[in-house]
Formats: C-alpha cells, sequence, structure tokens
C-alpha cells in the first residue's frame, strides 16, 4: 500500500468520525447552554410550572408543553388511521402502477417544506375554522369563541404533515409480509378484508407502530408550520379551539429578542424537547431492528 | 340454514363495502389535501411571479419590489451547506461500506447517524446559533447557516451514498484488486463511478432540504435583506422570507408569489432526485 493511501483512509475515517460527533457536540451545546437555569429554577418547577412570562423572569414550560402535547396527539388521532388505510390502500387494493404514482404523490407531500404548509394553514385553515367551524361547534357550546389560531389548525396541518411517514414506513412494511400469510388466509376461507385487518396488519404491527412514533417525533418537532397556526398563547389550553404555544414555536419565536437569562431558558426548553425526541427515535429503532430480526 | 347462510353473507358484503369505503376515502383525503395545498398556492402565486419580481431587490421590508437578493441568499447558503457536506458525507459512505469490518463501533456510529436524521431543525439552529454563531463568533452568517445545513443534511446523503455502494456487485471490486489496483484505486476508479447518479439523487435532495429549511436558518443566518458579498455576511432565504412575509401580513400577493416559487423550486429538485434515481434503477 502506498503511503499516501494510509493517509487518505485516515481522512475518511475522520470523515465518518465527523458525522456521528454532531449529534455528540449537539447534545453537548444545547445542555451546556440551557443547564445553568435548571439549576437555578429548578428542574421541577422548570417543567410543572404553570407560568411561562419571560419578562417576569418566570419559566414555566407546563403550559409549552400542554400545547406541544394537544397539538401532537390531534395530528396523530387524524394522520394515523388516515395514513395506515393510505398504506393499506396502496399495498393491497390499487394495482401497482397506479399505485407507484399514488406513492410519488404522497412523497411529493413529504418535500413541500413546512412553512409552506404553515402559510396555508394560516391563509385557508385560520379563517375557514373561525367562520365555518366556529358556528358549527357554538351549537354544542354556544359559550365558544376561537380566533381560528388554534389547537385544531395545528392538529390538522400536522396530520397532513406526517401522513408521508406513516403511509411510507406502514406501507413498506406491510408489502414486506411474506406472500404465504394471505395465501394461507385466503385458503382458510378468509376473504380479504378479513386477510388485511386479522393477518396483515398484525404481522406488520411492528413497523406500523414505529412509523407512528416516528410521525410522533415529527409532530413534536416541527416548528414552523405550528408557529404560523397555534397562536403562540403560553397558557393550559381548555378546548380544541384555544390557543396554544408549543416548545418549538417558543423557541424559535422569542430567541432573536431574548435576554441571556430567557435565551438559557430557551435551550433549556431545547434541552426538554431534545431528550422527548431522542426517546421517541431511540424506541423507534429498536422497533424497527425488532422488525428486521423477526423475518 | 340457507336463510342464515344468506344472511351472514349479506352481512358480510355489506361489512366489506364499509371497510373499502372507509379506507378509499381516507386515501383520497391524503391525494386531496396535497392537490388542495399546491393548487392553491400556485394559483394564487404563479400570476404575481414575473421578472420584475425575480430580479429586483425587496423594498420596504419584502412589502414592495422583488426577492433577488432573498433568492441569490438562498443559493448561497445552500451552496456552501452542500460543499461542506457532499465530501464529507460521501467519505464516511465510503468508510462504512468499504473499510469497516462491522462491529460495535460502525452500529453505534450507523445508529447516531440514524438519530441525527430525525433531530428536528429547531434543536439544529439551536446549536448552529450557540455554536457557530455564538461559540465560534461567525456571527449570523452564510456560513453558520450553511454549516448548521450541512449537518442537517448529511444523514441524507451517508445514506444515498451507501444505498449505493452496496448495489456495486462485489465482483468489481474483485476483478479490480485482481489486476494489480490499489483498494483506493478501485474505489475511485471502479466503485464512485458506478455509484455516480445515487450520489447525485443524494445530493440533490440535500438541495432540497436546504431550500425549504426554515427554523434552522432563521437563527443562523438572521434575516438581513441586503445582498450577501462574503460568506460571512447576513442574508435570509426563501423560506425565512416568506415565513417573515406571512406573520407579519406584509403583503398578500408577495407572500403567495414566494410561496409559489418555493414550491416550484423545491418540486423541480424532488423531481430532478426521482428522475436519476430511476435511471440510476434501470
Amino acid at each position: 500500500m502506498k503511503s499516501y493511501e494510509k493517509v487518505i483512509e485516515k481522512i475518511i475515517l475522520i470523515c465518518a468520525i465527523l458525522s456521528t460527533l454532531s449529534v455528540g457536540l449537539i447534545t453537548v451545546f444545547i445542555f451546556h447552554s440551557g443547564l445553568p437555569v435548571l439549576k437555578d429554577y429548578g428542574v421541577l418547577s422548570f417543567i410543572f410550572g404553570m407560568d411561562w412570562k419571560p419578562t417576569n423572569g418566570q419559566y414555566g414550560i407546563f403550559p409549552l408543553i400542554l400545547g406541544t402535547l394537544s397539538v401532537t396527539f390531534g395530528a396523530l388521532i387524524i394522520g394515523i388511521p388516515t395514513g395506515i388505510a393510505c398504506a393499506v390502500f396502496l399495498v393491497e387494493i390499487l394495482p401497482s402502477n397506479i399505485a407507484k404514482i399514488f406513492k410519488s404523490a404522497v412523497e411529493l407531500l413529504a418535500g413541500i417544506p413546512s412553512v409552506v404548509y404553515g402559510f396555508f394553514g394560516l391563509a385557508v385553515l385560520v379563517p375557514a375554522i373561525r367562520t365555518y367551524f366556529l358556528p358549527i361547534y357554538q351549537i354544542f357550546r354556544p359559550e365558544a369563541t376561537t380566533t381560528g389560531f388554534s389547537i385544531l389548525a395545528g392538529a390538522i396541518i400536522l396530520a397532513i404533515m406526517i401522513l408521508p411517514t406513516v403511509v411510507s414506513i406502514s406501507e413498506n412494511s406491510l408489502a414486506a409480509v411474506p406472500h404465504e400469510y394471505r395465501e394461507a388466509s385466503l385458503a382458510l376461507g378468509a376473504n380479504k378484508r378479513e386477510t388485511i385487518v386479522k393477518v396483515l396488519i398484525p404481522a406488520a404491527k411492528s413497523g406500523i407502530l414505529s412509523s407512528v412514533i416516528l410521525g410522533m417525533g415529527r409532530a413534536i418537532g416541527e416548528t414552523m408550520a405550528v408557529l404560523l397556526i397555534t397562536g403562540n398563547m403560553p397558557v393550559a389550553p381548555k378546548s380544541m379551539l384555544d390557543s396554544v404555544a408549543t416548545l418549538t414555536g417558543t423557541i424559535a419565536m422569542e430567541m432573536s429578542y431574548a435576554t441571556p437569562t430567557h435565551q438559557s431558558a430557551l435551550f433549556a426548553v431545547g434541552i426538554v424537547l431534545f431528550v422527548i425526541i431522542m426517546l421517541l427515535n431511540i424506541l423507534a429503532q429498536l422497533m424497527m431492528k425488532r422488525m428486521g430480526g423477526g423475518q | 340454514m340457507t336463510e342464515k347462510l344468506k344472511q351472514r353473507n349479506q352481512y358480510k358484503s355489506i361489512k366489506n363495502g364499509v371497510f373499502y369505503g372507509i379506507i378509499g376515502f381516507l386515501a383520497a383525503i391524503t391525494l386531496i389535501s396535497l392537490i388542495v395545498i399546491v393548487g392553491y398556492i400556485l394559483i394564487n402565486g404563479l400570476s404575481h411571479i414575473n421578472w420584475e419580481f425575480l430580479s429586483q431587490e425587496p423594498r420596504r421590508m419584502g412589502k414592495e419590489g422583488g426577492i433577488f437578493s432573498v433568492i441569490i441568499g438562498t443559493i448561497y447558503i445552500t451552496i456552501v451547506a452542500m460543499v461542506i457536506a457532499t465530501p464529507v458525507g460521501v467519505a464516511a459512505a465510503i468508510y462504512f461500506n468499504e473499510y469497516a469490518k462491522g462491529g460495535k463501533v460502525v452500529s453505534t456510529i450507523r445508529f447516531f447517524t440514524e438519530i441525527l436524521a430525525g433531530i428536528p431543525s429547531i434543536i439544529f439552529g439551536l446549536f448552529g446559533f450557540a455554536f457557530f454563531v455564538v461559540f465560534l463568533g461567525m456571527g449570523w452568517s452564510v456560513l453558520s447557516g450553511g454549516l448548521t445545513l450541512s449537518m442537517m443534511v448529511l444523514p441524507t446523503l451517508v445514506r444515498a451514498t451507501e444505498e449505493s455502494l452496496k448495489t456495486v456487485p462485489m465482483t468489481y471490486r474483485e476483478g479490480s484488486l485482481s489486476l494489480g489496483a490499489s483498494k483506493w484505486q478501485t474505489i475511485i476508479k471502479v466503485i464512485l463511478p458506478c455509484c455516480k447518479s445515487g450520489i447525485l439523487t443524494g445530493l440533490i435532495l440535500g438541495i432540497g432540504r436546504a431550500v425549504g429549511e426554515t427554523a434552522a436558518v432563521m437563527l443562523t443566518v438572521g434575516g438581513s435583506l441586503k445582498l450577501p458579498n462574503t460568506i460571512f455576511d447576513s442574508t435570509r432565504s426563501m423560506a425565512v422570507h416568506l415565513y417573515m412575509l406571512a406573520s407579519e401580513g406584509l403583503s398578500r400577493e408577495k407572500t403567495y408569489a414566494t410561496a409559489a416559487l418555493l414550491i416550484l423550486m423545491v418540486l423541480l429538485i424532488n423531481t430532478a432526485a426521482n428522475f436519476i434515481s430511476r435511471r440510476l434503477g434501470n
């Protein structure tokens, strides 16, 4: 081996390490910048504090956590059945050449920048909720009011945004179910619907579940769309038409004008976000691995 | 007995109808929401895209004029990001596929690269702000944003390159080595040329991600509307510009036009990636 090749090999190794190191570097810097506030303020009163009033020096992020959770679960309730149905439709029902076109359409959905979704929500969904949905809602709850900037608007847009994730991973795991399963089920006299519901979906369970977890991670981490349409009010929500502030939206909005302590508090919000997302990702990775090992 | 069977069959067929109805309905909703979103923005925006809009600098915070400096800023940030990310990503993929002999270290490294792909952009933004902007003193600049974006597109690049490295038949490597070529010569002259389109696909996908990225760019590049002269200047990308216009309600038509242009660019980029990767498939 020529000597320069050894050098090249080293450089390549460094590149490989560099691409990994960034995760560590990100972790170190986020924690380094956010920990002081967590220490001074106390982890519990930071996470469970009900008041986010940075100008008064009050940094309780529980309203933000509630905001993120409500929008995320709303998105999951809408997005997951739709996504799984879509995957089943693609794999089991549509002929494969049409399914291909459908699939590239869904992939297109994934490529649209989040700020465009946010703008669409702002321009269409928010006014629609204010003028069309509110009167219907008021039939049941006459006292309800809304500006349109709401959990509902955020949940609908996020649901559309997580669809590509849910559809493509569920679809892959459905397609990976061995053909014998289908044949065996049909041979036993089950019809196609029964085969899908009782054989295929259970067999693809772990893949579908990991798509749900990844979709959830995407919804929690999404910033620009929710920033534009949830109203950014750091108050615990009471109905789905209330405005909320999310963890991500608060960071993006307040970072540019924050004082040093406030900035550090925003980094601490980042820590909370980071930990949640990491746990979800690791869970999804383990799930996928189990899926791979099971076959 | 036959009555009962008939009834059961009827019941079953109703159940089937409901099942397929629901599934078809939900799938249709997915497709319709895509068409509505893209269609609505293009219909409202395309008519406002004209030569003045593309070639003039923004005036009065983007309320008037065009988005020339924003387009240049977007291209600038993207180029910086890709120039940094491409060699590192391709080299990392080569290491994983050609040099690493499996084992714990590699699987750990892989695990972390996978995780990197799931970190939300706002976290990258926070990191970029703390590390590049403040700690390394680069300030809000094209360079800070480019470096941050390069970290974000790395996983895409590494994965795309690795996938195409895997498709190169082992016999190519053996053939080259048996002719007396060294390992590095084999990689450069035999393996990488086979992977051209795979690497290109990853590159284009990375560009797509860089162009559409907002949160991380906002925190690391700033929002200056001036034309950037060097990589140490602050600028504004199209996605950030769209956010500013939308959140401040400055000008309806400029907002739609910017959104339409952004969608067009991203669609174009993704179609190119699709086209190239399909050609690779054949």
